[in-house]
């Protein structure tokens, strides 16, 4: 009897269970609805099905990274990880190379450039279809330009920090953007900007379709389109982005893969047990101390993404001792890169001098690194004023990053030679957002941070990072020098390449001498990959194109 | 009874109410402000200005507090600021995907507790008596990071048995109805699915059991051994009872309300503690869906994602005390 009231409890409950899950079904996703390709979108979605019944998944390509993406229209986000799915679906008007930041055509097949430097004009290519079916055409570039240049300011960051901001603003660069033709689209420059194609050719600045973009409206960013090699088909969040092959991209017999899912793994270690298992084709992130367990499967290779970063300890220059240049160049003295290399990113990683990366055309290898010296930083301190030494607070992110894989051991590291030169640190951390905020509201005494280049341009370190213009923003050292920014601006708008180079020379040895951070490595970020995989090309930037990308 | 239930589910009120209070102001004296968050490194003051004003977060908190509740009123859980989508809409998958993992827990954890727990009671101070209870210190104590971890190396490095992570074979995904994938396949009568999404079931739900099911064992021991040492324990075996029906049936009822209870805390647990599970497994659970909202100050998702597994916990020990009567019948409840 009681046994039955019991079991009826349980049925109860379980009832209850089906009537939460009868009143949610509804909210199950919506399929992407894309006009006229939508018959299309189901014929591959049957193909997909049937190959994964045939289980020849070998056309199906599984990248394992660390976190979801944030947004899919890649003029709204920052992240890396938002970027390396949209790269995949747009294009823009001219490209990378495949592992260097060389321009190369794209969805523009040639371009001129008038001698003042104000002009841009680009013959775009014939025949391309947004995965809609619109026509891309010269009006489309411009639908999209326009868009950007009239960005309420609460979007479009990357337009308004590649181009000095919106329509209105006083040091907007694109003052017009007209289709001249079908095919031909003209950029009137309102002062020359030596990056600019550089710039053009940032993931961010993808070309999404105008019929789509109206359509959608706010949600367009979950229903992304654009002309690139892949086609966006589900995006589950926190979990998955399944993109399938765009069967009518303009590059000939590209891309060669049928499909691509992106799926969120956010354990270091686990990702790279899911790719041992052969759970997972590419596994993003993988730390440095794991190489050489990808390097002992034979069915597994390594890629080594070319190294665009710096990490970097910065000292809050407006805060008192660290006000002192002595200091800042005693602190420079004190600091042990390569043992902190050879711990932590099993030597996968170069000691930095200058917050430029080497790859960086204008880099300047003249520049003598302060050596590694206890002696030399204690006298420093002691002209300095602070002989016996001073307390301070040191921060150490929460989160690996590519460049600076366990901030937290770095920072005991740099804790205990501080501490033999007398200055006694503490070792601070907070989460993520909550860190870069205080950071930024120069609040810390001297934190980790780092930087992973936009565009190969040094303008996008040296500017972006220790310009005056940036204190509040991404110049978190508070660093503000006068001479510095004169060459700075003249260098962003020097047409003269060699000219540039000179002047970015110059800057760091003015930084150099003011010692704003202590610059600490450029590392090589490492992905694993199964041996089969080809034409995989690491790009520098984070971001790359899988359009080449097969299985053997 | 009846009155019994509606009284606890009258008091749910104020509980729930106090909920909303502490969440909602707790998560605003973190520092970080979403505007901030969501616009990234490179925005401007201004733009951080007039989204502030879009969201609503430049008004006085009061005001901000009694939107809430008037949102709260008409059942409305609000909007993601992060993907603009209503919550109610998109926590379902979350939920779900918790619940079963969740649910497969329970079972192993049950099962293997209590059934740890009545042998070792059965059979005191015998060899399995002590090596179950030192596994269940050490299960207590051990860290799930490193347990899921040790899970993945063995049984899916090196002996290849188990996918290391996730809740199905993406290449083969689950077409998904009810988001219980169990359930999902079964009903399409995909057999192989079934059976790829018990395999990823297995891992992570004998992680999250491993400390449940310690803390069962352990309180199944004594609450049996004090039954066992009982007049009328002494009687039934006295009459010659098998001493299996000794133990299942005339033992095991007296001693299973303090397991009861401990059932229905740790579910409780299970449900919204499965982060670090859900993380190492890469689980698309509740318990992940709230972290990332912590990491964007996407307000509305914490405050009514807290909401839903604190009413879900209130729930289950509702549920608990209303079996305590069903299966006590000293215990009343007037």
């Amino acid at each position: 009897m009681k046994k039955k009231s019991l079991f009826l409890s349980l049925v109860f409950i379980f009832i209850l269970g089906i009537a939460l899950v009868g009143c949610s079904t509804s909210t199950t996703e919506n399929p992407p609805e894309q006009g006229e390709t939508n018959d299309n979108n189901e014929e591959t979605n049957d193909d997909q099905n049937q190959q994964s019944e045939d289980s020849s998944s070998e056309s199906t390509l599984v990248f394992g990274r660390g976190a979801d993406s944030v947004d899919l229209d890649p003029a709204l986000v920052t992240d890396g990880e938002s970027i390396k799915v949209t790269l995949n679906i747009y294009d823009t008007l001219v490209k990378y190379g495949d592992l260097d930041t060389s321009i190369e055509p794209s969805l523009a097949t040639d371009w001129t450039t008038s001698d003042d430097g104000l002009t841009y004009t680009f013959n775009l290519r014939e025949g391309v279809k947004f995965h809609d079916g619109t026509d891309f055409n010269a009006e489309a570039v411009v639908y999209n330009f326009e868009r950007w240049a009239n960005g309420d300011k609460s979007s479009f960051y990357y337009y308004s920090s590649m181009f000095g901001g919106f329509k209105g603003d006083e040091g907007h660069v694109i003052q017009e953007v007209k289709a001249v033709d079908e095919l031909t689209v003209e950029f009137t420059l309102s002062r020359p900007q030596a990056p600019f194609l550089q710039n053009v050719a940032m993931p961010p600045f993808g070309i999404a379709s105008p019929t789509a973009l109206e359509e959608y409206g706010e949600s367009f960013t979950e229903n992304p389109v654009g002309t690139g090699p892949f086609v966006f088909q589900e995006w589950k969040r926190n979990d998955r982005i399944v993109l399938v092959k765009n069967e009518n991209y303009w590059m000939e017999g590209y891309p060669k893969l049928e499909s691509v899912i992106f799926v969120s793994i956010p354990d270091n270690a686990t990702r790279l047990n899911e790719l041992i298992a052969g759970e997972i084709d590419i596994a993003d992130g993988v730390s440095p101390n794991d190489n050489t367990r990808v390097e002992e499967e034979s069915d597994l290779q390594l890629f080594v993404r070319p190294s665009m970063n710096v990490g970097y300890l910065g000292l809050t220059n407006t805060r008192p001792p660290f006000d002192n240049k002595l200091v800042r160049q005693a602190l420079n003295h004190a600091v042990d890169k390569e043992g902190i290399i050879a711990a932590f990113y099993s030597g996968q990683a170069v000691p930095a001098k200058n917050p430029l990366p080497p790859v960086i055309a204008g880099y300047n290898d003249d520049i003598d690194p302060y050596p590694y010296d206890l002696e030399r930083a204690k006298e420093l301190l002691a002209e300095a004023g602070y002989a016996d030494g001073f307390e301070m607070e040191l921060w150490a992110m929460p989160v690996p990053r590519p460049y600076m894989p366990d901030g937290q051991k770095v920072a005991e590291v740099i804790q205990n030679s501080f501490a033999q030169i007398g200055v006694s640190a503490k070792i601070v951390s907070y989460e993520w957002a909550t860190y870069l905020e205080k950071a930024r509201n120069g609040e810390a005494d001297a934190f980790l941070l780092g930087w992973t280049g936009d565009n190969g341009d040094a303008d996008n370190f040296m500017y972006v990072l220790l310009d005056k213009d940036n204190i509040g923003s991404n110049n978190y050292a508070y660093y503000s020098n006068d001479q510095l920014h004169d060459i700075l601006i003249d260098a962003q708008s020097n047409p003269d390449q060699a000219k540039r180079e000179e002047l970015y020379k110059q800057a760091q040895e003015i930084i150099h001498e003011d010692a704003p951070w202590i610059p600490l490595v450029h590392s090589t970020p490492i992905l694993g990959g199964k041996n089969n995989i080809k034409d995989f090309f690491a790009h520098p930037t984070g971001s790359q194109s899988l359009t080449k990308v097969y299985f053997e | 009874m009846f009155s019994y239930t509606i009284r606890r589910l009258l008091m749910l009120i104020p509980v729930l109410f106090g909920m909303t209070f502490i969440v909602f102001f707790m998560i605003r004296a973190i520092p970080g402000d979403p505007a901030q968050v969501i616009l990234g490194q490179l925005a401007t003051e201004e733009a951080i200005n007039s989204l502030r004003a879009e969201l609503g977060l430049d008004q006085p908190w009061f005001t901000q507090y009694f939107e809430y509740l008037k949102q709260l009123f008409t059942l409305d859980l609000g909007e993601s600021l992060r993907t603009k989508t209503e919550v109610s809409e998109e926590i379902w998958p979350y939920l779900a995907a918790t619940f079963e993992l969740s649910f497969v827990a329970l079972i192993i954890a049950v099962v293997v507790g209590v059934n740890a727990g009545i042998i070792s009671a059965w059979f005191q101070k015998s060899w399995f008596d002590y090596t179950a209870m030192v596994v269940a210190l050490v299960g207590v104590s051990m860290p799930i990071f490193w347990l899921g971890l040790m899970e993945q190396w063995m049984f899916s490095v090196q002996l290849d048995w188990l996918p290391p992570s996730k809740r199905e074979n993406v290449k083969n995904p689950v077409e998904t109805i009810t988001h219980f994938y169990l359930i999902d396949t079964l009903i399409q009568g995909r057999m192989d699915q079934f059976i790829d999404v018990v395999k990823h079931l297995i891992m992570p739900g004998i992680a999250l059991a491993t400390i449940p099911m310690a803390i069962i064992a352990r309180i199944t021991r004594s609450s049996m051994l004090e039954v066992m040492r009982s007049d009328y324990i002494r009687t039934a075996r006295a009459k010659g009872q098998k001493m299996f029906w000794v133990v299942y049936k005339h033992s095991l009822k007296n001693a299973v309300i303090p397991v009861l209870t401990v059932i229905g805390l740790q579910t409780g647990l299970l449900l919204g503690g499965a982060i670090l599970t859900e993380t190492i497994f890469s689980w698309p659970g509740i318990g992940r869906y709230i972290y990332n909202a912590i990491e964007f100050r996407d307000y509305p998702v914490i405050q009514s994602g807290i909401l839903i597994v604190a009413t879900i916990f209130v729930m289950i020990n509702l549920i608990v005390d209303l079996l305590y009567a069903l299966i006590d019948p000293r215990i009343k409840y007037n």
